[in-house]
């Protein structure tokens, strides 16, 4: 042992940091890193007989062979890419409005409206959803009444639907991110293109989009991993039609009590999203971690 | 004659509270330096701005070369402009930043791209092409700048205040550039800017800008030795303001009293009442300095005085003064000679000035300084 003060303060501080690291390292060690390597051992093993178990692939294979499963994790994924783009295109002209021609109080008080929803819980939204949408509801009483329709028409449980509750579920971590890359956009940039002869679709495409990309990214990727992930919005709205992939791996280990197949399910998932955002930060020619700084 | 470049006829913007431009006519010639030099809030950016069409004037006429540009948007305007805090495009290399207007306009990628190199190369920046904009320093990016404006070949090129955010050193060795650049290319430039010496050093002609409205048009000795108002007098150059009350009149020279009692002769510049409130001004250069009394000119008005400051600045160094009877503080530049390259603080002193060379003013002269 050296009694030298500098290790000793050296010592101290690295105490000092581990402390400070102790919430987030035990958070990760007891939600994220204890519980997957916990479902990776379900996942991988199969019952032979009561309280026996072998290693084996047989969830996997199971999730191959049958159909609707494979046809379910597509769904998902493709679902969710759309939802993903919807909110993209609703969300980046909000931004821009928010951050561009509204300034000042009028930009905070437009960002408020977008976050206000969020102060009710997704339940309580989604169920408004229904309250609108259902056959018996606001708008088709409204359709019939305009004289659109002769009857009132059923307008949950289709797959527009499912879509339009994902969209505005996501829609505020889109905008979020948005307003804050197109905030750090000095609008002497926008007019200069201008004065140079750019109109507004080249200003778009050469100077907006490119200096929002990490933004976009970033939003894009927390909409996708948050409507992949989503069960409540395309069960409620959705019904039996909304085939997701999370009510697969609810009805696994909570209907069918088949832990190892939920298990595998949700490495599957997980495999998933992680593979659609490696594609997509490829195709925008993004790195993860710059992404997540700068937004 | 040929069209002026541009022409301006009684052009207004009002804001809410305040006229920015107010009534403003004036003419730009081919091939000219004009400078728009007054304080800020002057209105000088909103002029400019009209001009290139971001605001949309509320009254008068802008003709650019034979044009009117009313209605006309500033994407199809013969101009181009040098923003105050430049604007390169951070996303694309110094080569794009430069092809970028020739790319709007449909220019081939390969000829986009001989054109750039060959402007870049004009303004010294030939192997910069592929570098990204932070990578360049101040005076190269104030160079990109103008290449990326000046490969359109626009009728007018305008710059807002592009010196502003560079350094001393580096602002004295751009001012050089930029008028040589000028020069070279034979554009007109439409440059506005609260530095009375970029002003004076870079322009063929000065519109002095105060409250919306030109106090003055010429050139920069125009400015600089006939002032046409007070407030000309006090923003060009440095100049001592003696304000008071005119007390009498013989000929073209008129007498200032301060309040203190300080009576000072100055060629008075239109009209002047007896008992009015005035303003004189002495350039420091104008008034001599003499130890003894006696050896200053006796057809000058002559001062004695108590040194209060040096201030030594080279070429430009000068010496503040109470003047005995009122305490006025006055500034007297120091003769090259160095003469007086031994005067103390508090050491009595004799100053005087030819009445001809300074000028007086109806009015306070009270000014918007810098």
């Amino acid at each position: 042992m050296s009694d030298d003060p500098m290790a000793l303060s050296l010592w101290r501080r690295r105490l000092v940091l581990t402390w400070l690291l102790a919430p987030a390292l035990l958070w990760l060690l007891l939600l994220i890193v204890m519980p997957h390597s916990d479902l990776a051992v379900l996942a991988l093993r199969r019952r032979v007989a009561p309280h026996v178990y072998e290693p084996s692939l047989l969830q996997f294979k199971t999730f191959f062979t049958e159909p609707l499963y494979w046809h379910v994790f597509v769904r998902t994924a493709i679902m969710s890419a759309l939802a993903t783009a919807l909110t993209l295109l609703i969300a980046f002209p909000a931004a821009w409005i928010i951050t561009k021609v509204a300034r000042g109080r009028a930009g905070s008080l437009l960002f408020v409206v977008c976050l206000i929803p969020f102060w009710v819980s997704e339940t309580v939204r989604a169920l408004g959803w229904l309250i609108l949408l259902r056959e018996t509801g606001v708008l088709p009483a409204l359709l019939v009444k305009l004289g659109i329709t002769d009857m009132p028409v059923e307008m949950l449980y289709h797959d527009a639907t499912i879509l339009v509750g994902l969209v505005y579920t996501s829609l505020l971590f889109m905008v979020v991110p948005l307003v804050n890359s197109l905030e750090s956009l000095d609008n002497a940039l926008i007019e200069a293109a201008y004065n140079l002869g750019a109109g507004g679709a080249s200003i778009l495409r050469h100077i907006v989009i490119p200096h929002a990309a990490p933004g976009i990214t970033a939003g894009c990727i927390i909409v996708f991993m948050l409507t992949l992930g989503n069960y409540l919005t395309p069960t409620l709205l959705g019904g039996k039609n909304s085939q997701w992939f999370t009510e697969l791996i609810y009805t696994q280990f909570i209907v069918r009590f088949n832990w190892e197949q939920g298990a595998a399910f949700g490495f599957l998932l997980l495999g998933l999203s992680t593979a659609m955002v490696a594609v997509g930060l490829r195709l925008s020619g993004q790195r993860f971690v710059d992404v997540m700084r700068r937004t | 004659m040929s069209t002026p470049d541009l022409a301006v006829e009684q052009l207004v913007k009002q804001f809410a509270d305040y006229r920015a431009v107010d009534e403003l006519t004036f003419k730009v010639e081919r091939g000219s330096f004009f400078s728009i030099l007054g304080p800020s809030g002057c209105g000088k950016t909103t002029l400019l701005r009209m001009i290139a069409g971001f605001i949309v004037p509320d009254g008068g006429t802008i003709h650019i070369g034979a044009r009117n540009m009313h209605g006309v948007a500033p994407n199809r305007r013969p101009v181009n402009m040098v923003f105050q805090q430049l604007a390169l495009f951070p996303m694309m290399s110094v080569g794009d930043n430069v092809a970028f207007g020739l790319a709007r306009r449909g220019v081939g990628s390969a000829e986009r791209r001989k054109r750039a190199l060959a402007m870049l190369e004009r303004v010294g920046l030939g192997s910069a092409a592929n570098k990204r904009v932070d990578e360049l320093s101040g005076g190269q990016r104030q160079r990109v700048a103008i290449a990326r404006s000046m490969v359109l070949e626009p009728t007018l090129l305008l710059l807002d205040e592009p010196l502003g955010a560079l350094d001393l050193k580096l602002r004295e060795h751009m001012k050089i550039e930029l008028k040589q650049l000028q020069a070279s290319f034979g554009t007109t430039f439409v440059y506005i800017t609260h530095d009375q010496s970029e002003a004076l050093v870079l322009s063929d002609h000065v519109g002095v800008m105060n409250r919306g409205r030109f106090e003055q048009l010429g050139t920069p000795q125009e400015l600089y030795y006939q002032p046409a108002t007070s407030f000309v007098a006090a923003f060009v150059g440095a100049n001592n303001r003696i304000a008071g009350k005119f007390t009498a009149r013989t000929g073209e020279i008129a007498e200032v009293t301060t309040p203190q009692g300080w009576v000072v002769r100055a060629r008075v510049s239109g009209g002047c009442s007896i008992g009015a409130e005035a303003a004189a001004f002495v350039r420091p250069e104008v008034a001599s300095l003499e130890r003894a009394a006696d050896r200053l000119p006796a057809d000058h008005v002559n001062f004695g005085g108590t040194v209060q400051s040096l201030l030594f600045d080279g070429a430009n160094s000068a010496v503040l003064l109470n003047e005995d009877r009122s305490g006025f503080e006055f500034r007297v530049a120091l003769p090259q000679t160095g003469r007086f390259a031994d005067l103390k603080v508090g050491e009595k002193i004799y100053f005087g000035f030819d009445p001809q060379r300074a000028i007086c003013f109806a009015g306070t002269g009270t000014a918007a300084h810098v």
